[in-house]
């Protein structure tokens, strides 16, 4: 027998919508990682000294820098958006026998979110 | 009767895919101009191609109530048991029809199932014991809550379509795949069973549940209602957990 196989498209991500918010939700973590290198650099400069670190604040502070972060941040919410909409798949909780409802376990995601980044803030702001 | 010849007039087209090895190699696609009925599935539109226009046409079918799931296909490019897709949902529009994707064709419309069958066996989809209870001691018992568990991981048919649907298996094929892992994660959590941690061995590697990076699209074509994308996802979290148990708590394994 002589069977033929189908080479997958290189476009096969462009088929099918599911397909499409998958990739777009995978590249999401190129912007995140560029982020994070930044986060670092910034840390580093800090270390180095206030005028390295006043520096590389006007570096961030530019308009191609805040265009940036503005993509970075569209890429983190995206991720943890349509993240969020797929716990309930890995969650499962049973309480009393019945199982939790989806709903209630993305909403438990977001509150707990939420919580994470009200310390954050309070710790950013309180000076 | 008036009124019945002119509904039999009217008529759909049906683009099917056609792979004959010992003529051509390279498949091509065969259109058909059949009758159209509002009651009849994309099978039965192939029935009738198979019965009066084209006894060459290959595909399997057995149960037509999406029981057996030999009948899977991709229509207009998305998988669908054929016996329970309508052709009324794409008249007036042609149709596509094709063998399920990310499998080798056999011929026409029937893939090689062979791969599927060897991963199936591979997760060990039987119920394990350290050591079998003898016949006096009688059956293992379990109540409604305990079959709760695993029931709907039982309800697969295996017509594969979350295969067709998976891009994972599609670019990996080594990949165990949805329906197979949903079938081991039905084991792993059946109370009467003792076989976790010798499947998870198998499940939790990289051709198993970590290639899988969570597309959803399984679960949305599963036919059965299985959610096999659910079920990889808990086989990673029990995965996951093991392991923190192990690093954390050294002493608590045998």
């Amino acid at each position: 027998m002589r069977a033929y196989s189908r080479p997958t498209e290189f476009n096969w991500w462009l088929t099918n919508r599911t397909y499409f918010f998958f990739v777009v939700r995978e590249l999401t973590s190129v912007l995140i990682a560029a982020y994070m290198v930044f986060l670092l650099v910034l840390l580093r400069r800090l270390a180095a000294g206030p005028e390295a670190y006043a520096a590389y604040l006007r570096f961030l502070g530019s308009p191609g820098m805040l265009l940036f972060h503005l993509a970075a941040l569209a890429a983190a919410l995206y991720h943890s958006i349509t993240w969020f909409r797929l716990a309930p798949m890995a969650i499962t909780l049973r309480v009393r026998g019945r199982r939790v409802p989806g709903a209630t376990v993305v909403a438990a995601n977001y509150a707990a979110w939420l919580v994470v980044s009200l310390v954050v803030a309070w710790i950013v702001l309180r000076s | 009767m008036m009124a019945e010849q002119t509904v039999a007039e009217r008529t759909i087209t049906l683009e099917v895919f056609r792979y004959r090895p010992e003529q051509e190699s390279e498949p091509t696609f065969q259109t058909y101009e059949i009758p159209y009925r509002e009651d009849w599935v994309v099978l039965d539109a192939l029935n009738y191609i198979k019965d009066s226009v084209d006894g060459s046409l290959t595909y399997r079918w057995s149960c037509r109530m999406g029981v057996c799931g030999s009948c899977g296909m991709m229509v207009n490019g998305v998988p669908k048991l054929t016996c329970s897709t309508f052709l009324k949902d794409y008249y007036p529009h042609p149709i596509r029809i094709e063998p399920l994707a990310n499998f080798p064709v056999a011929r026409d419309l029937a893939i090689v199932l062979d791969d599927f069958m060897a991963k199936l066996v591979h997760v060990r989809p039987w119920i394990i014991r350290r050591q079998e209870e003898p016949l006096e001691a009688g059956e293992y018992r379990q109540t409604p809550e305990e079959l709760d568990r695993y029931k709907h991981f039982s309800m697969c048919i295996n017509c594969m379509l979350c295969y067709a649907a998976c891009p994972i298996y599609g670019l990996e094929p080594e990949f165990v795949g949805p329906a197979a892992i949903a079938l081991a994660q039905r084991y792993n959590l059946d109370s009467r069973d003792q076989g976790g941690r010798e499947r998870m061995g198998i499940l939790s590697t990289h051709e198993g549940i970590w290639a899988c990076t969570l597309v959803g699209e399984c679960t949305t074509v599963c036919p059965a209602e299985v959610d096999p994308a659910g079920a990889i996802q808990q086989a990673k979290l029990a995965s996951a957990l093991g392991w923190l148990r192990r690093v954390l708590v050294p002493w608590g394994n045998k």
